[in-house]
Order: C-alpha cells, then sequence, then structure tokens
C-alpha cells in the first residue's frame, strides 16, 4: 500500500549529495515504498533545502530494524557526546524557517 | 515499435512531458494512458508503456510530477511532489485528458482510449474515468479510492469512490488479497458501489499476491497474479477499445 505519508522536520544542517556540500533545512521523513531499496515499504528520508533544485536531494532509505538502529543510534551518541563536550542541545534553536530563505 | 519521450498539453495549458510508445506499422490502434505509480515516472512504468506498443496499442504515460522537476530524476521529482503534498487531482484529470487527447490525435490512432493505473494511479485511473472521456478503466490496487473524511486533503479533495456514479467506461479492477490498502472491505465497497450504480465491471482479487503484484523490480512481485492479470487486462481493453467491424 501507500502511506502518501510525511513527516517534515526542520534541521540546521549541511550534507554532502552530488554536487558537494549543501545547507539543509528540511528532512522529510515517512514509511512508504522505497525508490531503489528491494523491501516493499521502508522509512525514508529526503534531506533538502528549500529553493534548492530536485538533484540537491539527498536520500537515505532504511529497513524498519535498521531505521530504529539509526535513530537509537543518534540519541545515544548525542546523549554521550554532550556529556563529554557539555553541550546541551535543548538550548539550541532549531529555525522555525530556513535563515536563507 | 518506437518508443520516445514527447511533449504534450497538459492541465489548464501546461506543458509536460511523456513517454509514447507505437506500433511502427501503418494502422488505427486502440490507445492506452499509462498512470504511475507514487515513485514516478521510472523505468518499470515506461517498460509498461512499451508492453502495450508491443501488443498493438499506441500507449502514452504523461509524467505527473514533470513541473516539480522538469528532466530530473523520478525519484527527485516524487521525492518533491510528496514533500508538496501530492499530485492534485485536478491536475491529475488535466494531464490525463491532454494524454488522451494526444493519443486521438496522433494520426494513427481508432479513436478510443483506455486508461490504466498502478498503486497511487490505481485511484487515479478511477477518478480519471469519472471526469475524462475514456472508453476503457483498469484500475490496480488503487490505495485510497474508499477514503474517509480525514483521508482528504486541498489536493485530493474528494474520495474517487464518492464518483463511481460518473464513470465514463467500463472497470477492470485488479487487487491482491493480501493488501492493506485496499484492503478486503474497501474492494468490497467499491464493488457494490459499481453495481450500485448499474457499472459494468469486473473486480479480481488475486490470493497469494498484495500491492504491487505488477511490479516486476520489487519484492511485491507475484509472477502468477502478474501473468494472469495481463491477460485480464489485454483482454478488457481488447474487449472495448477495438475498432468496431463495419
Amino acid at each position: 500500500m501507500c502511506t502518501h505519508m510525511n513527516t517534515p522536520v526542520r534541521l540546521h544542517a549541511a550534507g554532502r549529495g552530488r554536487e558537494g556540500w549543501t545547507p539543509i533545512d528540511t528532512a522529510n521523513v515517512y514509511y512508504d515504498h522505497p525508490f531503489h531499496l528491494a523491501r516493499e515499504h521502508s522509512l525514508n528520508i529526503d534531506l533538502t533545502r528549500s529553493g534548492g533544485g530536485p538533484q540537491e536531494r539527498i536520500g537515505l532509505e532504511l529497513s524498519g530494524a535498521s531505521a530504529a538502529a539509526l535513530a537509537h543510534a543518534i540519541l545515544a551518541a548525542l546523549a554521550a557526546g554532550e556529556q563529554m563536550t557539555g553541550d546541551d542541545h535543548t538550548r539550541e534553536r532549531v529555525p522555525d524557517r530556513p535563515s536563507h530563505e | 515499435m518506437k518508443a520516445e519521450t514527447v511533449m504534450l498539453t497538459g492541465h489548464d495549458g501546461g506543458e509536460i512531458n511523456g513517454y509514447f510508445a507505437r506500433p511502427l506499422a501503418p494502422g488505427e490502434y486502440p490507445g492506452v494512458v499509462v498512470i504511475h505509480h507514487n515513485p514516478g515516472y521510472d523505468a518499470a512504468t515506461k517498460e509498461i508503456t512499451r508492453r502495450f506498443a508491443a501488443n498493438g496499442y499506441i500507449a502514452l504515460c504523461p509524467n505527473l510530477h514533470y513541473r516539480e522537476a522538469p528532466g530530473g530524476n523520478p525519484d527527485d521529482a516524487s521525492a518533491i511532489m510528496r514533500a508538496n503534498g501530492g499530485v492534485p487531482d485536478e491536475r491529475c484529470v488535466g494531464d490525463a485528458a491532454g494524454a488522451a487527447a494526444y493519443l486521438r490525435d496522433s494520426g494513427v490512432s481508432n479513436g478510443k482510449v483506455g486508461v490504466i493505473g498502478f498503486c497511487s494511479g490505481g485511484r487515479q485511473a478511477y477518478l480519471i474515468g469519472a471526469k475524462v472521456n475514456v472508453e476503457a478503466i483498469v484500475s490496480c490496487y488503487g490505495g485510497n479510492i474508499v477514503a474517509g473524511p480525514d483521508a482528504l486533503t486541498e489536493r485530493m479533495p474528494v474520495a474517487p469512490i464518492d464518483m463511481t456514479a460518473d464513470l465514463r467506461a467500463p472497470l477492470l479492477g485488479l487487487y491482491g488479497a493480501d493488501d492493506k490498502n485496499p484492503g478486503p472491505e474497501a474492494v468490497e465497497r467499491i464493488k457494490a458501489e459499481l453495481d450500485k450504480h448499474g457499472k459494468e465491471h469486473e473486480v479480481i482479487v488475486f490470493q497469494d499476491a498484495g500491492h504491487g503484484f505488477f511490479a516486476t523490480d520489487r519484492p511485491s512481485y507475484r509472477p502468477a497474479a502478474a501473468v494472469a492479470g495481463w491477460q485480464h487486462v489485454m483482454r478488457w481493453f481488447g474487449k472495448h477499445l477495438a475498432t468496431k467491424s463495419h
């Protein structure tokens, strides 16, 4: 089935794609048919820059278990890193709108 | 056969591209508008378009995502389309009408055009069949034909099931028994609605198959259902799109 779902997340980020490094301000997160991964459904993430060309998209298609493992690893690495450095992401403000809009 | 990318006039006079395949021998051929699935105007859908040409049809797959990424890769165009909320139904209908007109004006048409769609295109084929002059409809595992108010959006404001009375041509519905959307209840609802409005139809549910059983490049591919399904598709279009003998 097609879910047609999409959960956009605002980011302050940079990504390396087909044309080198680019600012990233949005992650579109959804569970639906992948384009390439050999599964019926997958957790997909499209990293994009508002106003960027279609070729700037950085795509990721993850199996369900892979997605869960990645999510846990991100949170674990963030917690460990902040403990070591004293950084606190809860004090960070991710802009509602991209700064370059 | 000959297969190539062409430009056509779609919704609201907008230019979009499409993939056009036709037999090379002179003649008057029935036409098929091929509606691609949500992953976009991709190689698999172009292969389906060529299949129709190999079977004696002129076939055109309009790129419903063209405006989002002219010349772009289908996966990138599909990603933008999703982020924007999906293909607006009104635009899809306009693009399909443009594709049907392109086929009828191709100089090798017998004047009859059918529409077939897969996955999200199966839903779109249903609504196209209610809005565009076609002679036959094939809807393959289209989800959200039956949709409650919470599933409707600004871009998809009406559930296709509520357009059943307006269907302009006989409809063949092909489904997998293991599909979740459309699940068995939705398929039964579609059948009941077609019966209620006296619409000529056949609804076939394949066992041991789910969503996307025609998709040879995906794990959902089910050869038995796909082989039988293609026979039904060609029978349906053969019956309803053939040139009447004089």
